[in-house]
């Protein structure tokens, strides 16, 4: 604590570049906060997917539909306890940039299937009950102030009814719960028959199937038993693990680790070299004052600890104030992704990327110090 | 230097030698030089003579090429980096031409660097460091910073933080060469009050024949040989 004083005088030596190198390294690391904190976001999607689950879909694509008559012929095989389905109804509400994840699923099949979707018994008898009834998300429907009873239409930008509308009524009549990761409480179920009955085409087809193993150790012997069954037929099917099919869905919208990877490595690059050199321009400039404090008795390594701990102050400062601004407008990411707070892991790993920077940066002119001539700098030779 | 007084510091045969470029260049040739405890002493000689080679190896600052360096009982040739950095932190103070003041540290702050590196106390190192202003006469200025002084007193608070960890000996290198006639001759007065009352040796490099006059002795540093010695003595 003593040497505070000497380390802020270090630093404030050139207010202005100080203040302007800790901006750029606050915006290096609102970007690190935003980016990491969205990469944690589908990260964690993909960690919520169930080991005992397999998604069973198109081996084409996965926006191929496949028969509806798979499923008894999946329930037969050695190995699978349940089986669902359900298809991507691609909607939105009111205003095409008001996206709604809505599923078609027969409600008696989906609902056991997964148990961390928690629907009040009553709420799943009356969704079964009603033809155009609907439960959702506690998330999706504190967004648009849903409740039940409301009726509420939804436009389909794939699905067409028979009568030509692509325009859906639906009886909300549940709201679900998902208490482990209300990231899940966003999605729209329906029934399946009302769907089946009232598209224009695709009928008696399903979007995928869902298969609940009996041993998460055999879903991959499972897997490769669905894909058997089906092979050489016209609608053969690629059956993969739920992580991996997120993984593989999450990658057709872009792949986030790829993009924040590369973003965050040319951000980085460019800050090492800019905060590199404003911690060798400092240390040079000081050389006469360095030499000072060698000559008052500051032995090398003490003069090398000072000029670290100047680099550290400054990237962890800005580390900081990046990293808090990153978490106070994280939340509004929240229509994009979800609900959204910049996870703790990230405020971490922050922190360990500012102190590498400090030590990259403030190392070389640190090291510079060591051979500092007392004499010749004295003499500003 | 037939003194009875003890040797504060104690040159024997030093050679000095430095490489510019492909050059070889003798500064110090053979000299032997001892320092009784106490003395003030100024080294004189122009420009390129090597008194301030010579005020280096006493202030441990440089190593000499051959030759023994003995100061306050301790070779200092023979210390490590690190061994003669903490030996100049507890034996010498240090006073530059142009001062060598943090410019962004105040007053106090500069004067309390050399205390960095002690285990005083927050507290401790405060009260040292006012007696320190007091002595130099710049209690009134401790906030300031070294910007908004004059240069006589930016040179006061460099004695005062050559003072502040009460060493053995006070090494001047041209201390009043920055400074007009009048303010020169109060900070030499300042030197030989600390020499007089406090008992500190004081080591003063000077080309101004008036500052050395301030002295208990001169020596003549020419060609890089003590060539002259010219005993001051004074009351």
């Amino acid at each position: 604590m003593k040497f505070l004083p000497l380390l802020w005088a270090g630093l404030w030596r050139k207010r202005t570049r100080t203040i302007f190198t800790l901006l750029s390294i606050v915006v290096a690391f609102v970007l690190f906060g935003m980016l990491q904190g969205v990469n944690a976001v589908f990260s964690n999607a993909l960690n919520a997917a169930a080991v005992d689950r397999l998604n069973v879909v198109s081996r084409i694509s996965f926006t191929e539909s496949l028969p509806f008559s798979y499923l008894e012929q999946i329930e037969s095989l050695p190995g699978v306890a349940a089986v669902a389905y359900q298809s991507w109804f691609g909607t939105y509400y009111q205003d095409p940039k008001n996206f709604v994840f809505s599923f078609p699923v027969d409600p008696v099949r989906f609902f056991p299937l997964y148990p961390e979707l928690q629907l009040p018994k009553d709420e799943l008898a009356a969704l079964v009950r009603t033809r155009t009834g609907a439960v959702v998300g506690r998330e999706l429907a504190k967004k648009y102030g849903w409740k039940i009873g409301d009726r509420v239409p939804l436009h389909s930008v794939i699905w067409t009814q028979a009568n030509g509308s692509s325009d859906w009524q639906f009886d909300i009549v549940g709201i679900y719960d998902a208490p482990n990761d209300p990231n899940q409480a966003i999605s729209f179920f329906f029934n399946h028959s009302y769907f089946d009955e009232a598209r224009s085409f695709s009928k008696g087809t399903v979007g995928w199937y869902v298969v609940k193993v009996k041993d998460p150790a055999q879903a991959m012997q499972v897997a490769a038993a669905i894909d058997r069954r089906f092979a050489n037929s016209p609608d053969e099917t690629k059956s993969q693990s739920e992580k991996e099919f997120t993984q593989a869905f999450i990658k057709q919208q872009a792949d986030i680790s790829f993009i924040v990877s590369s973003i965050l490595g040319a951000v980085f690059f460019t800050l090492l070299f800019l905060t590199g050199n404003t911690m060798m321009q400092s240390v040079r400039e000081r050389v006469p004052e360095l030499a000072v404090l060698k000559t008052l008795g500051f032995t090398d390594l003490a003069v090398v600890v000072l000029v670290l701990c100047e680099a550290l102050v400054l990237c962890l400062a800005g580390a900081l104030i990046g990293l808090a601004i990153a978490a106070g407008i994280f939340p509004a990411l929240k229509r994009v992704i979800g609900e959204a707070s910049l996870p703790w892991s990230i405020l971490g790993l922050g922190s360990a990327v500012a102190v590498l920077l400090a030590l990259v940066t403030g190392l070389p002119p640190a090291w510079r110090t060591t051979r500092l001539n007392i004499v010749d700098a004295l003499a500003d030779r | 230097m037939s003194s009875v007084v003890p040797a504060i510091a104690s040159l024997k045969n030093i050679v000095k030698r430095y490489t510019r470029g492909k050059q070889d260049i003798e500064v110090l040739h053979s000299l032997n030089l001892e320092i009784p405890d106490g003395e003030f002493l100024a080294l004189m000689g122009p420009s390129g003579s090597g008194k301030t080679t010579l005020l280096n190896l006493i202030g441990g600052l440089d190593r000499p090429t051959e030759g023994e360096v003995t100061v306050a009982g301790q070779r200092i040739d023979r210390l490590s980096g690190g061994a003669l950095a903490k030996w100049r932190a507890r034996h010498v103070g240090f006073v530059f031409q142009f001062y060598n003041l943090m410019p962004m540290l105040t007053a106090e702050r500069n004067i309390e660097l050399p205390l960095l590196l002690t285990s005083l106390s927050r507290a401790e190192r405060r009260k040292n460091v006012h007696a320190a202003l007091e002595i130099v006469g710049l209690a009134d200025r401790a906030t300031h910073k070294p910007s908004e002084l004059s240069g006589g007193q930016q040179q006061r608070v460099a004695i005062a933080r050559a003072l502040v960890a009460d060493p053995t000996l006070l090494v001047c290198d041209e201390p009043t060469g920055d400074l007009d006639r009048a303010t020169a001759d109060e900070i030499l007065g300042l030197l030989r009050t600390l020499n007089r009352e406090q008992h500190k040796t004081v080591i003063v490099v000077t080309h101004d024949q008036k500052a050395a006059d301030f002295a208990t002795r001169q020596l003549q540093v020419d060609k890089g040989s003590l060539t002259d010695v010219a005993a001051a003595s004074r009351p």
